[in-house]
Parts: C-alpha cells; sequence; structure tokens
C-alpha cells in the first residue's frame, strides 16, 4: 500500500516541476514556430525571473504575487530588448549564425548576472501564512505550494491558449509562423507579432523562475542551463511550435525525471533526458503532435 | 607543377621546423616558465580542436556542440592507459586508443544523428556530451566526480608539437582534396550535391569521426599535460570554447582558428582571475561577430603569402590615388 | 531502344496529387521536351526522377546496356551514379565555390583515391586531381566557362550560372540529362546559344536529354517529342506538330497564360 502512496506522490511531485518545464518550454516553442530560433537565452530569462523574484520578496517585501508580477513585467522586457538588439538583425542570416548568437545572448545574461550578483546560491524567503500550508491527501502530502504552481500554471496556460486562439494579435502569430512573407503581404505587422510572441514567452519563463525558486528555494546565476535545455527537450518532444506539445512534453519530461530520481539513479537523471531526445529526435524530428515536413526543391 | 609542390613543401618543412628550434631552445635556456609552457600546450590543444571543429562546422556545415564529450573520451581512455602501464609507449598508445575510441563514439553516434539539420543536430550532439559527462561521472574506473589525478605527464614540447602540426596538415590535406571539396559541396547545398553524386550522410559522417578523433587527441594531450581531469572540465563551456575559436578565426579558415586560439588564450591568460568578465567578453564577441562579421575574422579566406601580396597591392594603390 | 521506362508515376503530398499515373518512355539518344502550365507537375517529375522525392506509388526504370534498374526509391546520389543528371529551375550552384569546384565536385564520385590519399596526398592524389582538373577544363572549354574557372559561381553573370549548372550536371557523366527550364530567365539571343548548345553536348556526349522550358521556341525547336502535363496528368505526346494542333494542350494552355515562368 505504501508503494502505491510513494508512487502517487512521485507523480504529484512529477507534475509540479512538469507545470515548471512546461511554462519555459512554451517560450521556446513559440519562438521556434515563429522564426525557427531556438532562443538559448530562453534559460537565462528564466534565471532573471527567479532573481527579480527573489530580490522583490526578500528585499522590497512586496510578497508573492506583487513579485511574480514585477518577475514577469522584467522578463518581458528583457526578452524584447534581447530580439531588437540581437536576433533581428540576424532575421535573414543563416539559422546557425543565429543560433549561435543566441548562445552568446544566454551566456552573456548568465555571467553579466553573476558579475552583479556573483556566484553564491541564494536562498529564496519562505512563504508564509495560506501558502505555506502543507496537508495530507489520502496519504500523501501535498504542499499548498504545489497547487498553487499548478493553478498558476493552468492559468497563465489557459490565458495563453485565449490569447493564440481568438484575439487579433494570436491570429497574428499563427499567421507568421506558418508563412512571413506571406502574412506581411496581408497586412499583418511581422516585427510586432514577433516581439510580442518574445514578449509573452519571456513572461512565461519569469513566471517559471519565481515558481522554481519558491519550489526549490535556492537560485544562481547558472541555474537556468540545465531547465532550459530540458525544456527546450520538452517542446522537441511535443512538437516544436505546437503549443500543446509544449505542455504534453513538459510534464512529461517533468515526470520521467522525478520518475528515474525516485526509482533509478538520480545521478543519470539528466542522462535520461537527454537520451529521450535524441531518441526523439531519430525516430521522430518532428515530435509527439507534429507533421512530418521537407523542404522545397 | 610538381615543382611548386616541392618546393611548398620545403618551405613549410624548413618554418615548421624553425618554430620548434626556436621554441625548444628557449625552454632549454630558461627563457619559456612552466607557465608559459603551460600557455602554449593550451593554445596547442585548443588549435586541435578548433581546427577539428572547423572541418565540421566550418567546412561541411553541420553544427556540432559535443566536441567536449570527444575530447573527454581521448582524455580518459589516455589517462587510464598511463595510469596503468605509466611508459612512454603507453603515453602514445593511450593518444592513439583515446583518439580510436572517440571516433568510434563519433561514428556510432554520428550515423543517426547526422540525418538531423541545423540545430536539431547541435541539441543532440550538446546532448551526447552531456550524456557522456553524466557516464563518466558516475563510472568507477574514471572515479567519478572527483576525476583521475596524478596522471604521469610524457607530454613535452615534443610531443604537443608533432601532434598538433600532424592534425593540422592532415585536415588541411583533407579539405584539398575531391573528399573535402565534397564537404563543402554540402555545406553549399545538400540537395545539388546529392543530385550531383555525393552520398551526404557518408561524409558527413567521415567528417564526424575525423573530428571526434582529433578531438580525442587532444583530450589525451590535455590529460597527460595537465595531470589531473575530472568530468566538469569537459563540460558545455568547453565546447562553447572551441565554438568561440572557431566562430571568431571564421567558418571555414584553418588559419583563422590557429590565429583565434592564439589570440583568445592571451586574452584568456589576462583575464585568468577574472572568469565572469571572460564569459562576458566571449558572449558579446559571439554575438557582435554574428551580427557584424558572420563570416569570422579570416571568413573562408586562409592566411597565405599570397593574401599579404594582394593587401600589399591594395595599399600601395590607395597610396597612389 | 527506350532508356527510360516510367510506369505509372503517382506523388501525393497529403491530399493534394501532385503527379498522378504519369507513364511514358524515352529512346536513347533523344530529345524529349516536358511542357505544362505552371503547377502542372514537370519540376515534380524530375525531383521523383532524380530521387528527391520518393513516389507514392509507380516505377521508374532505367535500362542500360540491356540491363533494367529499378530507380524509384533509392537515394538520389544512388540515381545520379547510374547515369542521370540534372540541372535545377530556381539555379542550386555551390555559390561560394569556383567555376572550377563546381565542376569537379560533380566529378566526385569517379574519383579513384580513398580517405587515406587524401590526408597524405599521395601520389594518386596527385595524379587524379591533374586528371580532374584536366577533365573540367575540357568541359568549361566546350561551355565557354574555360575563362572563367576561379570565378565564385555567385558572381558569374545570369545565363553564365545556368550554363555552369549545365556544365556540372555534364560532369556527372550522365546517361540522361535531365535540363529543368535552362532558359529561363534568358534573352532571345543568349536561348538561341542555349539551343545550340543543347544539340551539342547531345552529340558530343552522346546523351539522352529530358528537357522542361516554358520557351516554346526553344521546345518546338529541338525536341523531337514532347510530352505534356497538366494538374500532374499526362495529357498529350507527340512531335511538336502535333503537339501544335492537339486540343487538349490548348486548351490547357488557354486556360492560363502562355507566358514564361
Amino acid at each position: 500500500m505504501i508503494k502505491i502512496e510513494q508512487f502517487l506522490q512521485q507523480v504529484f511531485n512529477g507534475i509540479t516541476l512538469g507545470s515548471i518545464y512546461a511554462l519555459v518550454a512554451l517560450g521556446y516553442t513559440m519562438v521556434y514556430g515563429i522564426i525557427k530560433l531556438i532562443n538559448f537565452a530562453h534559460g537565462g530569462i528564466y534565471m532573471i525571473g527567479a532573481y527579480v523574484g527573489y530580490f522583490c520578496m526578500t528585499f522590497l517585501k512586496i510578497g508573492f504575487f506583487p513579485s511574480l508580477l514585477s518577475a514577469m513585467t522584467i522578463c518581458t522586457l528583457l526578452g524584447v530588448t534581447i530580439e531588437k538588439i540581437a536576433y533581428k538583425p540576424l532575421r535573414n542570416a543563416t539559422r546557425i549564425a543565429a543560433l549561435i548568437t543566441a548562445i552568446g545572448v544566454s551566456l552573456f545574461i548568465e555571467y553579466g548576472t553573476m558579475f552583479f550578483v556573483k556566484a553564491d546560491v541564494r536562498s529564496y524567503p519562505a512563504l508564509t501564512g495560506l501558502l505555506a500550508q502543507k496537508f495530507a491527501v489520502g496519504g500523501f502530502n501535498v504542499s499548498m505550494l504545489q497547487v498553487l504552481i499548478l493553478v498558476i500554471t493552468v492559468a497563465l496556460m489557459f490565458l495563453l491558449q485565449i490569447t493564440v486562439k481568438k484575439t487579433r494579435i494570436g491570429k497574428a502569430m499563427r499567421a507568421v509562423s506558418l508563412d512571413k512573407d506571406a502574412a506581411e503581404l496581408m497586412g499583418i505587422n511581422v516585427n510586432s507579432t514577433i516581439t510580442f510572441t518574445f514578449a509573452i514567452g519571456s513572461a512565461l519563463a519569469g513566471a517559471a523562475g519565481v515558481l522554481v525558486g519558491i519550489y526549490y528555494t535556492s537560485i544562481n546565476p547558472l541555474m537556468g542551463t540545465m531547465p532550459g535545455l530540458k525544456a527546450f527537450i520538452a517542446a522537441v518532444f511535443g512538437g516544436i511550435g505546437l503549443i500543446p506539445g509544449a505542455m504534453i512534453g513538459g510534464y512529461f519530461i517533468g515526470m520521467v525525471e522525478v520518475m528515474v530520481s525516485g526509482y533509478g539513479n538520480s545521478m543519470y537523471r539528466d542522462a535520461v533526458v537527454f537520451g529521450i531526445l535524441i531518441l526523439v529526435l531519430i525516430v521522430k524530428p518532428a515530435g509527439l503532435l507534429g507533421k512530418n515536413t521537407r523542404e522545397k526543391v | 607543377m610538381a615543382g611548386f609542390f616541392k618546393k611548398s613543401w620545403a618551405v613549410k618543412l624548413v618554418s615548421l621546423a624553425s618554430v620548434f628550434i626556436l621554441v625548444q631552445l628557449l625552454i632549454s635556456a630558461g627563457f619559456i616558465d612552466s607557465y608559459i609552457q603551460a600557455t602554449i600546450a593550451t593554445i596547442c590543444i585548443n588549435i586541435i580542436l578548433a581546427v577539428s571543429l572547423n572541418l565540421i562546422t566550418g567546412f561541411t556545415g553541420q553544427f556540432s556542440l559535443g566536441h567536449a564529450g570527444f575530447m573527454s573520451i581521448g582524455a580518459y581512455v589516455c589517462a587510464i592507459i598511463t595510469l596503468r602501464i605509466g611508459t612512454t609507449g603507453s603515453f602514445i598508445l593511450g593518444v592513439f586508443a583515446g583518439a580510436i575510441a572517440a571516433a568510434l563514439v563519433g561514428f556510432l553516434v554520428g550515423l543517426p544523428t547526422l540525418r538531423l539539420k541545423g540545430d536539431y543536430l547541435a541539441i543532440a550532439t550538446l546532448g551526447l556530451s552531456e550524456i557522456i559527462r553524466i557516464i563518466f561521472t558516475n563510472l568507477k574506473i574514471t572515479n567519478g566526480a572527483a576525476g583521475l589525478s596524478y596522471i604521469p605527464r610524457f607530454v613535452n614540447w615534443f610531443w604537443i608539437f608533432i601532434f598538433t602540426v600532424g592534425t593540422v596538415l592532415l585536415i588541411v590535406n583533407y579539405i584539398k582534396s575531391s573528399h573535402g571539396r565534397a564537404c563543402i559541396a554540402i555545406r553549399e547545398d545538400e540537395i545539388a550535391s546529392e543530385a550531383m553524386g555525393i552520398n551526404s550522410t557518408r561524409y558527413k559522417v567521415t567528417v564526424f569521426t575525423i573530428g571526434a578523433f582529433c578531438a580525442g587527441i587532444a583530450g589525451a594531450l590535455y590529460a597527460s599535460y595537465f595531470y589531473d581531469i575530472a568530468p566538469k572540465t569537459f563540460g558545455f563551456l568547453k565546447s562553447i570554447d572551441v565554438l568561440v575559436i572557431v566562430v571568431f578565426g571564421g567558418l571555414g579558415s584553418i588559419s583563422g582558428s590557429i590565429l583565434a586560439a592564439i589570440v583568445l588564450a592571451l586574452i584568456s591568460t589576462f583575464l585568468q582571475s577574472f572568469s565572469e568578465i571572460r564569459m562576458i567578453l566571449y558572449a558579446l564577441m559571439l554575438i557582435i561577430i554574428m551580427i557584424f562579421r558572420p563570416q569570422g575574422l579570416m571568413g573562408s579566406k586562409e592566411l597565405s603569402l599570397s593574401l599579404f601580396k594582394k593587401a600589399g597591392k591594395l595599399f600601395s594603390k590607395k597610396e597612389r590615388v | 531502344m527506350a532508356i527510360l521506362s516510367v510506369k505509372k508515376l503517382t506523388k501525393s503530398f497529403g491530399g493534394l496529387t501532385a503527379v498522378s499515373n504519369v507513364s511514358f518512355e524515352i529512346e536513347k539518344g533523344e530529345l524529349i521536351g516536358l511542357i505544362g502550365p505552371n503547377g502542372g507537375g514537370k519540376t515534380t517529375v524530375f525531383n521523383l526522377l532524380t530521387g528527391i522525392y520518393v513516389p507514392t506509388s509507380g516505377t521508374v526504370e532505367l535500362i542500360k546496356e540491356g540491363k533494367a534498374k529499378q530507380l524509384q526509391g533509392l537515394k538520389p546520389y544512388t540515381i545520379c551514379r547510374h547515369g542521370l543528371a540534372r540541372t535545377f529551375q530556381n539555379i542550386r550552384l555551390f555559390k561560394d565555390l569556383t567555376v572550377l569546384d563546381n565542376v569537379r565536385i560533380a566529378m566526385h564520385k569517379n574519383v579513384k583515391y580513398g580517405l587515406i590519399s587524401s590526408f597524405l596526398h599521395l601520389p594518386s592524389y596527385v595524379k587524379e586531381e591533374k586528371k580532374l582538373v584536366q577533365k573540367s577544363m575540357e568541359l568549361l572549354t566546350i561551355l565557354k566557362l574555360n575563362e572563367k574557372k576561379d570565378e565564385f559561381a555567385k558572381n558569374l553573370p545570369y545565363g553564365e550560372q545556368r550554363r555552369l549548372e549545365i556544365a556540372r550536371a555534364l560532369a556527372a557523366e550522365p546517361t540522361l540529362l535531365l535540363l529543368d527550364e535552362p532558359a529561363a530567365g534568358m534573352n532571345p539571343a543568349e536561348t538561341s546559344d542555349l539551343k545550340e548548345l543543347i544539340a551539342l553536348i547531345r552529340d558530343k556526349f552522346n546523351l539522352t536529354v529530358l528537357l522542361i522550358d516554358h520557351d516554346m521556341s526553344l521546345i518546338m525547336n529541338i525536341c523531337e517529342r514532347i510530352y505534356v502535363l497538366d494538374h500532374g496528368m499526362l495529357i498529350a505526346n507527340g512531335t511538336p506538330e502535333e503537339i501544335k494542333r492537339n486540343k487538349l494542350v490548348i486548351e490547357a494552355y488557354l486556360g492560363e497564360d502562355v507566358g514564361d515562368a
């Protein structure tokens, strides 16, 4: 019996971690969908989100939700700035050039942050009141925090779906990702659509940063690298460019990680995730929900 | 034509020999201390890494982020062999065993992954090198995260010079052959090159294997020169280091890679105690080069006497006007 | 004697059938035209013949020295080695390489030295490389590009780029040469030169030629037989005279502009 409870506990932990990966993966997938770039800097933005949340909560003491919003706002600005300065000049460059730039931006954010806040690990302030509660449901423990993470993630995803499906700008995003030139001819402002995509993706990453901060309680300037890569793997797994794909992929990768740690060898956790990536790329590079396409000759 | 070949070979041989003898004399006379020697060793190892990555990325157009992984295989294999046997012969054996092991892994992994295009390949190779690192972190024979230390040092200026010059010359020769041109054709237009009878997968895998082999050599030299190795030495950032050299020198320029390896080693030496600033500088360099000069400092040009002559002509023309 | 026999070739992309049930034969030494309105499926047929697309169904058979070889499903480079070479409608030269290199690369499949020799530049390398340059220069001379051998392909004027595409295809030593709109973007004088060139290389290299073009003066003038594709289907075949009078063909073309592409 204990086994089943333990398993359910792991499942719930997997969902929590998966929520965070899903939020980050959404940014990767939207940006890739629209300009075919693996935005390596995305992990950096997520890290900045965590730091902004940390400073807001520790020094400004403005509470959890205002801190979350501040982190999202600042990450939005950061994402848009990166797009304008580093990626826009390379819109027509080769994909290798754009990818190298993205790696550069990612390193710049990480080591720039390290320069200012130093490499030390910092501890997130503990939540208080209702948010710090823990309760037992049918034999396994759930913290209010986990519920909070899940609720915020689902709410943000819901908002995103509405934006993409129901609004004008969402329609423009879908049009640009299908065919940039045709969209431009149809009077869609491609530049502002791309900017908007970066803005949304970065806001989600910022939120994920704060959530991971309160969940794992420690942050450091290089914390974004691994989760960033894993979130990208999640996006590839689900089918890059597809929003539902990123969500499914995020939860899948989160679950795999927790299960490998819980039942296998946690040392091999990252290796398993990378192994999944290589397997997916070889077996079905378009991902779970994607369709295979071919280059036009 | 044949005379030309001979003459250029003679010139090459003489200049290489004089570089070797000059440095050897300076070392013997004590002008080059161990610190400078270590810098020279780093430069040479980076040259091997960069030139071989350039073959994969610059010449064949396949973006690999996994060079550190292959380097680590060479390093560990050589370290384990020399730790067990401990003779100069075992060192040579270790270098080649390491290189062959790296090449084997490169071949086996390249076969399926090299079908992937551009950024997907980059991520897959990055993932591969992370997997290799994690395996080394968990194996007993590699002593886990602590790594191996007290590796006997057999590398000296002679061996470093031989291996560096050897790999560079072999790669340059390869690029200047019909096989090398086939690789460049794949970079230029894979579909057109396939339609012209070139089996692109075969050449991508060949080049990837050669690159892994050379990275293995570099790793073996590293292990033997710097006494101790640990998995974290060969992380993602090591691959980025090599990429920065290749991009800085020019995708598709061997002399560019060599030059960049030297320049960047000097920059790193100056910034040794400011590792963050070094990384920020590297990052900015990547971004700025990609935006303003994506072909790198040298582009696909090679440093040669004729280039100097051309530059001279251009200069004298300008002066006349 | 047929050299190429295509049976019931079909290609669909998702729900769209680009080429449907196309069958035709080409005799050795013929110069065949493949025409049809834009979007009719001509280039798709080329891509199917050369292995860039895999046919949904149907067969492509190459007959060489009395032996038939199935080509469908083979990789492009294998098909090229069996003797099919092509040019591309949208010019796919190796832009940053020289004219000489473009041609030499297409000769690579016949190069007779291996990896070791390429590393060490052994005598076999020197001998083969010399031969490559010599053969390339012969080809370039025929195509009047010999003086431009060291130019980058991207710096050539348009007409010369088209000629270099032909030179490169010839360097692959085909028995069947597929030319995809070689006259596109050429002025009448260049087209007329091209006409002579195609006739010349056919005789000189003992080739069979399959030619796509919109330039009717070119097609009607030099092709012995013409196939017409419309909406992915073969609607007519015959001599230029027959095609000119064919009602279906006229309708297909009047359905849209008979223009150049």
